[in-house]
């Protein structure tokens, strides 16, 4: 008796508990509500079966408890029912993975004309880099990477001369634009996520990552670094302003271009005060755990 | 063939296929030390590995109480530093997953029930076997000393990626790694010695008329998952050798060119990526290597406490193996946003909810066990019925994950950490101490305290649910794993920081509790009630020796014969609810008196 209300509290408290819990996922700001529409079919097929399995052991253990001199039924097999099972099974796996598979071809598909830029993460801080007028990226290398080019932009490469530099964890993006977002690192594994956007990818030294998004909501959002990246991984953190189109315009006329900055460095003006501060933050988790 | 309903009486029955192998001279110990120490003994090996797993077990969790502490109370406990905490996830997850569970499967409850079980006098090389343990010792002494070498252990996180795993922003890159490199690698030499001695003995030791299908599902269980060690721990041992000689000669097998923290490394060609396809390549099957055992012996408990066979034992035996064939071809479910090419997300989805058939049956198969059963509420069978409850909860979230696009989201959340947890800590755990309770009796001589071992059970099922059933939540909302602290963010609420200080106190409570179960393995072994001979009244092999406990031998002057399936509980006809494996069906007692049929005896699935 105990057992079967216990399985029945488990159940029924499972239910509850799914139903009330304030922990749900953020309000979503980018076009992936397709996947939050997955999950939530998931839930409803798989918690079916959770519900019949927790009530039909309940009622089991309560109808068929120990009594003495009773005989279980002998019938070691039951091919008709192992039959429906399986094909019941197949038919619940069916609806949760199509869908999924079909989400996962749109997120693997970058719509065209989509906006490239490049997140850039490094132990343990972000930058970003936006393609400039001639919407290209320039290539570049880890190989390149100095005091004056901590990109390691390709100094002959034209395509990087306009590109915009950000060495700053905070970003701005355009409403309702696609984007497609490079990934690249110059140390270790990162990861760049905003929950509320939903997406998220490795970055993978040595190759360029991606995933895509269309952000559908202004505001200001966090993001986290989401792949165990060393001692400061719980402390790499930017922001991602989303603004209308002319804001965005506005905020991407004032950051560097690539070419600017190399000309400030050779001169020694400009942002040498914003590097050094720069500098200070990334120092820091570091400093936190010196030991 | 189909299975012969009770109506019929095939003549089959009293057909014993001949032994394959003759029987072997036994190694005899001639000293205490050859006995107790060095033993040969597969029972005595088997201890031996369970007191080292769980003594290592024990540090994990003590360990997961000082990563709780952090997360629940992130100001108060100065002096768990960030690197501290990354050194406690690494090495309580990678103690758990391999020094504790594979070792206990495997090298304890493999060792221990393998022979007896098919009826076997003990392992097939002895010897090997006994090197398998000091081998594996070996790793652990390894393992424990990183923690004494300068820099401490590793704290890469239990999946070891680099660049990051031998760079200087993480702790233990200096040492370490090394160490844990080098422990692993001695683990697998040691596991494959055993693993060899396993499947072999289950392949060629088998006493007459124990045939494949003849044997209990905990057999069939440690047979797979030691099959699937055996072919996936190679991957984990070339990555390894291979991280091991970048990191100590500075080849690049996985180190592309670099700049760490300022500076220009020699490193350059290599890809990361590349480890982890070695790592997951074992680390999928890995899963199955805990579970399949855990399968297997929570098969007998249900059907031994419930006084039912095991329903669809065939199916049960196919899946176990369509389940260990498909945990092959699915490892990338672990890297979905890994960077891979994306498109092997459509691939690994398929075969990851492929996989989900064959181990729903499994679940149905066990609750369907239960059904017109008469089940008596014994501290294993209660184990056992939780273990389904945590295993069904587990592997629903298994469907999430293993959803390429629900990934996306969820990867590297307290999601992950809920479901992972789930299904493969709690649940096979739960199905260990429910292991543990039912063979103590046969291990000892002696049976536990009842009211105790009831205590032990409710507040760790009650408790472990209750830790992990909230923390999918979390990571609905986002909150990361292998954070060391929160800190400030705009779409964590107060609430969440509540939550974790719940989790936190919950998870003391469960790990104190265990101290009334260490209390009484411990005092009933000495002091408890002298148990019955097969005080559960069982059918398998282990139970019917002419010794309890088994004495060195197993079986006494010859070796049992095997005459029907290890299942045979309410047979109709037959006088008492179960015939053991090697009665005779002469000797079947029958409703109808010796004259009569030879009665459920005559009923298994044939092969
Ligand atoms: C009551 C018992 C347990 C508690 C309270 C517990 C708690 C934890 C916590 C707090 C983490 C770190 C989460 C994070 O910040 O990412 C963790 C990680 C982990 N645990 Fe447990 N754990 C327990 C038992 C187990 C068991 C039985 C296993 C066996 C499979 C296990 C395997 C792992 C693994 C593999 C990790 C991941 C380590 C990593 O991220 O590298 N744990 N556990
Ligand atoms: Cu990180
Ligand atoms: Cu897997």
């Amino acid at each position: 008796m105990v057992v079967a209300i216990a399985l029945v509290l488990v159940g029924i408290g499972t239910l509850l508990f799914h139903f009330m819990s304030p922990w749900w996922w953020t309000p979503i700001a980018s076009n992936w509500g397709y996947i939050d529409d997955t999950i939530l079919i998931t839930f409803w097929v798989t918690g079916v079966v959770f519900v019949v399995i927790m009530l039909f052991m309940a009622y089991c253990a309560v109808r068929y408890r120990y009594q003495e001199g009773r005989r279980a039924e002998y019938r070691p097999e039951n091919n008709k029912l192992e039959l429906w099972l399986t094909g019941l099974t197949t038919v619940g796996v069916v609806v949760m993975l199509t869908p999924g598979l079909f989400v996962w071809d749109q997120f693997v598909t970058v719509p065209k004309g989509a906006a490239e830029f490049e997140v850039l993460g490094q132990q343990w801080q972000w930058s970003y880099r936006f393609p400039g007028k001639d919407g290209v990226l320039g290539t570049s290398d880890v190989r390149n990477i100095s005091d004056e080019n901590p990109f390691g932009l390709n100094p002959k490469d034209p395509n990087g001369q306009d590109d915009v530099l950000i060495e700053d964890s905070e970003v701005h993006l355009p409403l309702d634009k696609p984007v497609k977002v490079l990934l690249r690192s110059i140390d270790v594994l990162h990861d760049f996520y905003v929950p509320q956007f939903r997406a998220k990818m490795d970055m993978v030294p040595g190759q360029v990552t991606y995933f895509w998004f269309t952000p559908t909501r202004t505001g200001t959002f966090d993001v986290l670094c989401f792949e165990l990246c060393g001692v400061g991984h719980y402390q790499m953190r930017g922001t991602v302003v989303v603004e209308k189109e002319s804001a965005f315009q506005a905020w991407l006329e004032e950051q560097p271009t690539f070419a600017q900055s190399l000309a400030e460095a050779a001169t020694g003006t400009g942002d040498a005060l914003k590097l050094v501060l720069n500098e200070g933050e990334a120092d820091s988790p570091e400093r936190g755990s010196a030991r | 063939m189909a299975i012969s309903t009770p109506a019929e009486v095939p003549a089959e029955v009293e057909i014993v296929p001949a032994a394959e192998v003759p029987e072997v001279e036994l190694y005899h110990a001639k000293s205490w030390v050859t006995k107790y120490v060095f033993s040969q003994d597969a029972k005595v090996i088997a201890i031996q590995y369970s007191f080292t797993a769980i003594a290592i077990g024990l540090v994990a969790l003590v360990l997961s109480w000082l990563m709780r502490l952090q997360l629940g109370f992130p100001d108060s406990f100065s002096f768990i530093e960030p690197g501290d905490y990354y050194q406690f996830i690494t090495m309580h997850g990678m103690i758990m997953v391999i020094y504790l569970l594979t070792a206990l499967f495997l090298g304890g409850f493999g060792n221990y029930l393998i022979p007896l079980m098919v009826g076997a006098r003990d392992m097939v090389f002895p010897y090997v076997n006994m090197v398998s343990y000091w081998v594996y010792l070996l790793a652990v002494l390894v393992l424990v000393a990183s923690w004494f070498v300068p820099g401490g252990p590793t704290g890469a996180g239990w999946t070891l990626y680099p660049p990051q795993a031998i760079l200087s922003g993480t702790p233990g890159a200096e040492w370490g790694i090394v160490l844990m490199l080098v422990s692993l690698a001695l683990f697998i030499v040691g596991f494959t010695m055993g693993g060899l001695n396993y499947v072999v003995t289950v392949l060629q030791a088998r006493t007459r008329g124990m045939s494949l299908m003849r044997m209990p599902l905990t057999v069939w269980g440690i047979f797979v998952a030691t099959i699937l060690a055996l072919l996936a721990f190679p991957a984990l041992f070339v990555g390894a050798v291979m991280m091991t000689l970048d990191r100590l000669l500075g080849t690049s097998f996985f180190m592309p060119a670099i700049v760490a923290l300022g500076e220009h490394l020699e490193y350059g060609g290599g890809s990361p990526l590349l480890f982890q396809h070695l790592f997951w390549f074992f680390g999928h099957p890995e899963v199955y290597i805990v579970a399949l055992p855990a399968f297997g012996i929570v098969s007998d408990l249900l059907s031994v406490h419930a006084r039912r066979h095991i329903f669809g034992y065939r199916m049960m035996v196919w899946a176990i193996v369509a389940i260990g064939g498909l945990s092959f071809v699915v490892w990338a479910h672990h890297m979905y946003v890994s960077g891979m090419n994306p498109w092997f997300g459509f691939f690994f989805a398929t075969t990851t909810l492929i996989i989900a058939v064959p181990t729903a049956i499994k679940v149905y198969n066990w609750t369907l066990t239960l059904w017109k059963a008469n089940i008596q509420f014994t501290v294993p069978m209660l184990f056992a019925i939780a273990f389904i409850v945590t295993f069904l909860n587990g592997g629903i979230t298994g469907l999430f994950l293993g959803n390429v696009v629900v990934d996306v989201p969820l990867s590297d959340t307290m999601f992950v950490v809920a479901h992972f947890h789930m299904v493969m800590g709690v649940a096979p755990i739960l199905v260990i101490f429910g292991a543990i309770y039912h063979w103590y009796p046969l291990i000892t001589g002696r049976m536990f305290n009842e009211a105790l071992g009831q205590f032990h059970f409710w507040v760790t099922f009650v408790g472990a649910y209750t830790i992990f059933l909230p923390l999918h939540y979390l990571g609905f909302l986002g909150v990361p794993r292998r954070y060391f602290e929160m800190g400030e963010t705009s779409f964590i609420p107060e609430s969440a920081q509540t939550l974790n200080e719940f989790v936190t106190v919950v998870a003391l409570i469960v790990g104190f509790a265990q101290l009334v179960f260490f209390f009484n393995m411990a005092w009933s072994a000495f002091k408890g009630k002298k148990a019955e001979r097969n005080p559960w009244k069982a059918c398998s092999l282990e139970w019917q020796t002419p010794e309890m406990p088994p004495g060195h031998g197993n079986f006494g002057e010859t070796l049992p014969l095997v005459y029907r399936w290890p299942y045979e509980f309410g047979a109709p006809d037959v006088e008492e609810d179960f015939v053991p494996q090697n009665v005779p069906p002469d000797q079947v007692i029958t409703k109808k008196g010796p004259e009569g049929l030879p009665g459920g005896a005559a009923v298994q699935p044939a092969e």
